[in-house]
């Protein structure tokens, strides 16, 4: 074996915050910037996200010594549609409005490039357990990214956080309200920039963290 | 004329008003990470509007023929084990499993093509091109066109054969359009001075959110157009 892998425990920790999936690897993009509108969206989007990963986190590292080189992608993709479509149901069936509210970016979990690399990464290599605690702190880690993201856009766009009142907002119902929403936190350039910054505010952040070590040893 | 009007306003619409990246932030991976030259990224929006015109004329075929609820196919197949039943078939659940596989087969047909044809086209996308298989945009034009419901444009039932392929040119277009635009800026952008923290994909998330306020100028215009010419 040319390299150690990491173990459950150090997958598990890693993907919470040094390993990141959407502020370390960049990984999942597309659902990080089109459902952080509010929370309550953001948070269905990672359970179904968290539901598809362990999913096909289990399969892929239970059928790994079967796996083909080339067809590997193929597999991983077919496995995470599967899931992706009885996750869609479920959506369908019991949460009807949320459903609607997410619309095609249910579907498009298939295509999310955090699961496909996941599998690749840990599954494919590594045992079930060690698969099952990196998709779970992988899932965490999501679920920190996006949680702050829509926090941001929904705060600051409409003066709520999870549809609960936080920010006094000016309207004809409550003349004394000093806060005007920010429409555009809630539309699509909003999304871009919000991203943007907590990506600078974290990268300034663990710069600063590895000076302090450097400057220590 | 109505029609030329339609697909007009529906090509407007596709490529600027409703664009894939800017609006719906589908196909970012790309977006972000060929996106340092202007050749590389338009030969990338060129080989997305590629694949997406296959993908979407293919898929547009299976929810039409095999798909949708009493298509003639899966019902021909039905009546032929089952002489008897009356039922409809409906195998739209199936739609995900089946549009990803025609995009993955779709994508190993073009790559096929341009390593046969155009040896130095495919050196220089190396791992792009199969890496198109997992771009969001192209499932998303897929699903669009499968869907009853058309997001910009009013329609009750499923679009035809010719509106199918106006939406995913457009789309791939517009999708060229907003890559092409975003590498010309961040060519630009090597020169200028950047805090370090944002360097790279940062600040290339804000350039993207300006475009995308842009691009927000854009919207209402197709309703406008569609009083004027009718």
């Amino acid at each position: 074996m040319p390299q150690k892998l990491p173990t459950a425990g150090e997958r598990f920790l890693n993907g919470i915050l040094p390993e990141n999936p959407v502020y370390r690897q960049l990984l999942g993009m597309c659902p990080t910037l089109a459902v952080t509108g509010a929370m309550a969206p953001a948070m269905t989007m990672v359970g179904a996200t968290a539901f598809v990963l362990i999913c096909a986190s289990i399969i892929v590292s239970l059928i790994r010594p079967l796996l083909k080189p080339h067809l590997r992608i193929l597999v991983f993709t077919l496995t995470i549609a599967t899931f992706v479509t009885i996750a869609d149901r479920f959506l369908a069936a019991y949460m009807w409005n949320m459903s609607k509210t997410l619309g095609p970016y249910v579907p498009l979990i298939i295509v999310n490039c955090l699961i496909i690399c996941r599998c690749e990464v840990c599954g494919s290599k590594q045992g079930v357990v060690t698969a099952i605690s990196d998709a779970v702190g992988q899932s965490l880690g999501f679920c920190v990214a996006l949680a702050s993201i829509a926090s941001v856009r929904e705060i600051l766009g409409s003066g709520t956080w999870f549809g609960l009142q936080v920010l006094s907002v000016h309207s004809e119902e409550n003349p004394g309200g000093w806060f005007e929403p920010w429409s555009v936190m809630v539309l699509a350039p909003g999304a871009f920039l919000t991203l943007g910054l907590l990506l600078g505010l974290v990268n300034w952040y663990a710069d600063r963290r590895k000076t302090a070590a450097a400057q220590a040893n | 004329m109505d029609t030329l009007v339609d697909v007009l306003l529906l090509a407007l619409s596709a490529v600027l008003i409703n664009n894939l990246v800017l609006k719906y932030f589908v196909g970012i991976c790309p977006f972000l990470g060929v996106s340092r030259r202007v050749d590389m990224a338009f030969g990338m929006g060129m080989a997305v509007t590629f694949v997406i015109t296959i993908a979407a004329t293919l898929s547009w075929a299976f929810t039409e023929f095999v798909l949708r609820p009493g298509a003639p196919i899966s019902t021909a197949v039905w009546q032929a084990v089952n002489p008897d039943s009356t039922a409809i078939v409906d195998l739209s659940m199936l739609k995900y499993i089946v549009y990803i596989f025609v995009i993955a087969g779709s994508v190993q047909l073009v790559e096929m093509y341009v390593r046969k044809f155009f040896p130095p086209l495919y050196k220089s996308f190396g791992v792009f091109l199969p890496l198109i298989t997992t771009n969001c945009a192209i499932l998303f034009a897929c699903l669009m066109i499968g869907s009853a419901k058309h997001i910009g444009v009013d329609a009750t039932e499923p679009w035809g054969l010719g509106y199918a392929l106006v939406y995913a040119i457009g789309g791939g277009l517009g999708f060229t359009v907003a890559i092409s635009i975003m590498a010309g800026i961040r060519e630009e952008l090597d020169l200028c001075d950047v805090p370090k923290c944002l360097k790279g994909v940062g600040i290339a998330l804000i350039v993207a959110g300006i475009l995308s306020l842009a691009f927000m100028g854009f919207t209402g215009v197709d309703k406008g157009l569609g009083k004027l010419l009718r």
